[in-house]
């Protein structure tokens, strides 16, 4: 059976990049544009692994992450935390609150996939 | 007991001794006689009694002179001299005893006289050390100031209890440029010999830095402290300060105030908040885009045979995030082209100044005439003038060596921010290689050398050089581009007023501690407010309003020119006419003015902590008590008036008008009948009081104000 991957991104410009890779790849994959959105899909869709951006409107990358660490049900659930923000104070903020990995953009999306794809493995 | 009557006592004694030894005889011989012998005594005496009386009167009379001739030499000569000696010793120093009368006298009277030489060689020899102590150390006090008020960074000295000492002129423009509020209104009120730092400190924060300088200090620790604060008008302030020691005494010197230097670094945070802004804009903000595009483009080469319809969309967010970041480029670039521009120290310096030392310099080394053409005489330029010169005299010799013009002529003109400085020339048309050459080479100029090229001067400029011809004129010309500079406020206002050294510093004042106003303190050593109005009349309670306040302060018995009060007030009536000429003052000049809401604030705050002085000050005050209601400002210190005080001074005199009394004080003043020109003679007559007061034995204020009150002129009321 498929894997599942939440894509959570406010920009379109990435996001149709990730899903189409994603997609190519064999995963099934759903989107998300805000936050809140993230939170509700999370439910719904029952993602294995999130890619997340952290600058988003509604709620920020970080208190999604910190929302669905906050519930044990899904103690599962693989985090990558994408952002553009790269400086080490971010990375370990990302890090310490619960991310499984943290991708500064411009990232390479072969090393990306390799991740996801050594992370969903494991 | 007098002379005379030691006198008197000695011609008695005299006749005693003359007439008591035969009276006593006869009287023993007498009672010792039987009656015939008496008989026969008298009838022997009685006829020769005249020539007995006379020999002994004629004995007395000899005896009183003898004795009238010494004590006229040896007491009242001896009187005499110890009246001179005494003079010798107080009024005046130069007298000498006459030697006269007998030789013992005479021989005291040259040993005093000795005595008195050399005591005048001594005293001499003190005074003369003295006045030379006295003169270098006010040299070195001039010198100090001197040097302070021409320091470009703003330094003031305090003593412990935060009073103002020392200033400069950098500090005084800067806490100018800080007074916010009313205070601004005349500018410079916050600062002032003797007012408190902490008007513009945060007296926690001086205090505390205080405190970690006398700890370092006992630590045996270079002893300096430095905070940053903010000012009400939220400016940021770095401020190092080190402590000013006392001389030393027993054990360690003790502090006795402090130094402060202060930086406005609020400037300079805000350029460094824009650099960091600029570094991430241009690192942060691209990071998203790229990433956008280097997964699509990685998509595009990974999956070639992808649908038509999504490599589309693939190429779409190409363009359409390099389209964004390209627009983010350019906008950063013009709202971050200042910050970007190269750190070198470039000054503020007008144009022509830059052109007149090259020319200079040209004509004298080159020997190669120079004309000017157009010429901005007001544009200020970014540069580092000497790198700037330098690079102009090395083109007029470069041009001299290849061309060999008869003249050169200098261009300055500007256009927006940037300004154009033209080295014109006329000849053939030089090729762009020999520009370039030019343009590369370490300049050198008649034997001096520059380790720079003509672009490196161009580079930290910030400007740009090209060669242009003008083929119409058969001539051609080098273009410097430079950055247009906006110049600091000039202080020309401020170096006029006060002739001479400028009054910012008063070491006396680091013996100076309570300040406020103690009405048994002496004149001579209070702080006071010196002010004079300027009104539309004569009738404070007809309606009549303030149209100027001057003022002046008076600190440890000097008259400070540069702390002055002078403010245009809008009276919101009328002038009348018939006033105009009289002050001076237009309608034109008063309207626009803040009015006395504004100004009796500030003028309140100027005055602070001090005594007023005003001639004929009833009248002045009266237009203050007036708006007390209305502004809800009191001026409730004590008032002293000239009028008054020269009434006290010279009591038969029967006019006190101010022009009367500088007259008969010997001051000269220039102009009259403005506000602060009236308020600094004021001053200067008061200055010249306070020693004349002193003579009637008036010396404390609360004298001054008791002996005003029961002059004639006290009486008269507005």
């Amino acid at each position: 059976m498929a894997r599942k991957i939440l894509i959570v991104d406010d920009e379109p410009n990435i996001v149709i990049s990730l899903e189409f890779l994603m997609k190519k790849e064999g995963f099934e994959v759903a989107v998300a544009g805000d936050g809140e959105d993230a939170l509700a899909k999370a439910a719904s869709f029952c993602p294995d692994l999130i890619l997340l951006d952290v600058m988003m409107p509604k709620k920020s990358g970080f208190e999604v992450c910190e929302a669905l660490r906050a519930d044990p049900a899904r103690a599962g659930l693989l985090i990558v935390m994408l952002t553009a923000k790269g400086r080490d104070t971010e990375v370990a903020k990302g890090l310490a609150l619960g991310a499984d990995a943290y991708v500064t953009k411009p990232f390479s999306t072969k090393d990306l996939l390799a991740k996801v794809k050594d992370m969903l493995a494991r | 007991m007098k002379a005379k009557h030691r006198f008197i006592l000695a011609v008695v004694v005299l006749g005693l001794l003359m007439t008591g030894p035969f009276v006593v005889t006869s009287m023993l011989v007498w009672l010792d006689m039987k009656d015939a012998e008496r008989e026969m005594l008298t009838g022997l005496l009685l006829s020769r009694l005249p020539v007995g009386t006379m020999m002994t009167i004629f004995g007395f009379a000899i005896g009183v002179v003898v004795l009238h001739k010494l004590f006229k030499q040896y007491v009242e000569g001896l009187l005499r001299m110890a009246e001179t000696l005494r003079l010798m010793l107080s009024a005046n120093r130069n007298f000498r005893v006459t030697a006269e009368g007998p030789p013992e006298v005479q021989q005291l009277a040259r040993a005093a006289n000795d005595l008195a030489q050399q005591r005048d060689a001594l005293m001499d020899d003190v005074e003369a050390q003295i006045a030379k102590a006295k003169a270098s150390v006010e040299e070195e006090k001039n010198r100090l100031a001197a040097l302070m008020s021409e320091l470009a960074q703003a330094v003031v000295v305090c003593n412990l209890d935060g009073r103002i000492l020392l200033y400069n002129n950098r500090a005084r423009l800067q806490f100018k440029a800080l007074a916010q509020g009313p205070t601004s209104v005349s500018g410079g009120a916050l600062i002032g010999l003797g007012r408190s730092i902490f008007s513009i400190l945060e007296k926690n924060q001086v205090q505390h830095a205080q405190e970690v300088m006398r700890q370092r200090l006992s630590a045996g620790k270079t002893a300096l402290a430095n905070f940053i604060t903010t000012t009400r008008g939220g400016q940021l302030l770095r401020i190092q300060m080190v402590p000013v020691l006392g001389a030393p005494g027993e054990g360690e010197a003790a502090m006795s105030g402090y130094v402060l230097t202060v930086e406005n670094i609020t400037r300079s945070i805000e350029q460094e908040a824009h650099r960091d802004q600029l570094l991430h804009t241009m690192t942060e903000g691209s990071r998203s885009a790229l990433g956008n595009i280097r997964a699509a483009v990685t998509n595009l080469i990974d999956y070639p045979d992808m649908e038509p319809e999504l490599r589309e969309r693939f190429l779409r967010v190409i363009e359409e995030e390099v389209a964004k970041r390209s627009h983010s480029v350019d906008q950063t670039m013009a709202q971050f082209s200042d910050s970007m521009k190269t750190r070198w120290p470039l000054e503020d310096i007008l144009g022509i100044d830059v052109i007149a030392a090259a020319q200079r310099r040209i004509e004298d080394k080159l020997k190669l005439p120079i004309k000017t053409e157009e010429m901005d005489d007001a544009l200020w330029i970014k540069a580092d003038s000497f790198s700037l010169v330098f690079a102009l005299v090395f083109l007029a010799s470069r041009l001299q060596d290849h061309y060999e013009p008869r003249e050169l002529r200098f261009r300055l003109t500007s256009e927006g921010k940037l300004a154009y400085l033209d080295l014109i020339w006329a000849g053939p048309a030089m090729s762009s290689e020999t520009f370039y050459t030019w343009e590369m080479e370490s300049m050198q100029v008649a034997g001096e050398t520059s380790p720079l090229t003509l672009r490196d001067v161009i580079d930290r400029h910030g400007g740009e050089i090209w060669y242009q011809r003008e083929k119409a004129a058969h001539r051609a010309y080098f273009r410097f581009v430079l950055p247009v500079a906006v110049p600091e406020v000039s202080h020309d206002e401020e170096r006029a007023r006060g002739n001479g050294r400028p009054e910012y510093y008063d070491f006396d004042l680091f013996n100076f501690e309570d300040k406020s106003i103690d009405l048994d303190r002496k004149l001579s050593e209070l702080t006071y407010t010196v002010f004079d109005t300027e009104t539309t009349g004569l009738e404070p309670s007809n309606g009549d309003e303030i149209i100027q306040i001057g003022a002046a302060r008076i600190v440890n018995n000097r008259l400070l020119r540069q702390e002055v009060f002078d403010q245009l007030v809008d009276p919101e009536c009328p002038l009348k006419p018939e006033s105009i000429p009289i002050h001076g003052i237009t309608e034109d000049m008063v309207r626009g003015q803040p009015n006395i809401d504004v100004v009796l604030p500030a003028f309140h705050e100027f005055c602070e902590d001090t005594v007023l002085i005003a001639h004929n000050a009833a009248f002045d005050m009266r237009f203050l008590q007036l708006k007390e209601e209305r502004t809800g400002i009191r001026f409730s210190q004590p008032v002293l008036d000239t009028l008054l005080l020269s009434a006290v001074v010279h009591p038969n005199q029967e006019s006190h008008k101010l022009d009367v009394i500088l007259e008969r004080l010997g001051i000269h003043i220039d102009s009259r009948h403005n506000a602060l020109e009236d308020s600094l003679a004021t001053a200067e007559v008061f200055l010249k009081m306070v020693p004349l007061l002193e003579e009637k034995g008036i010396v404390t204020v609360r004298q001054a104000l008791e002996a005003s009150e029961k002059t004639y002129f006290a009486r008269v009321k507005y």
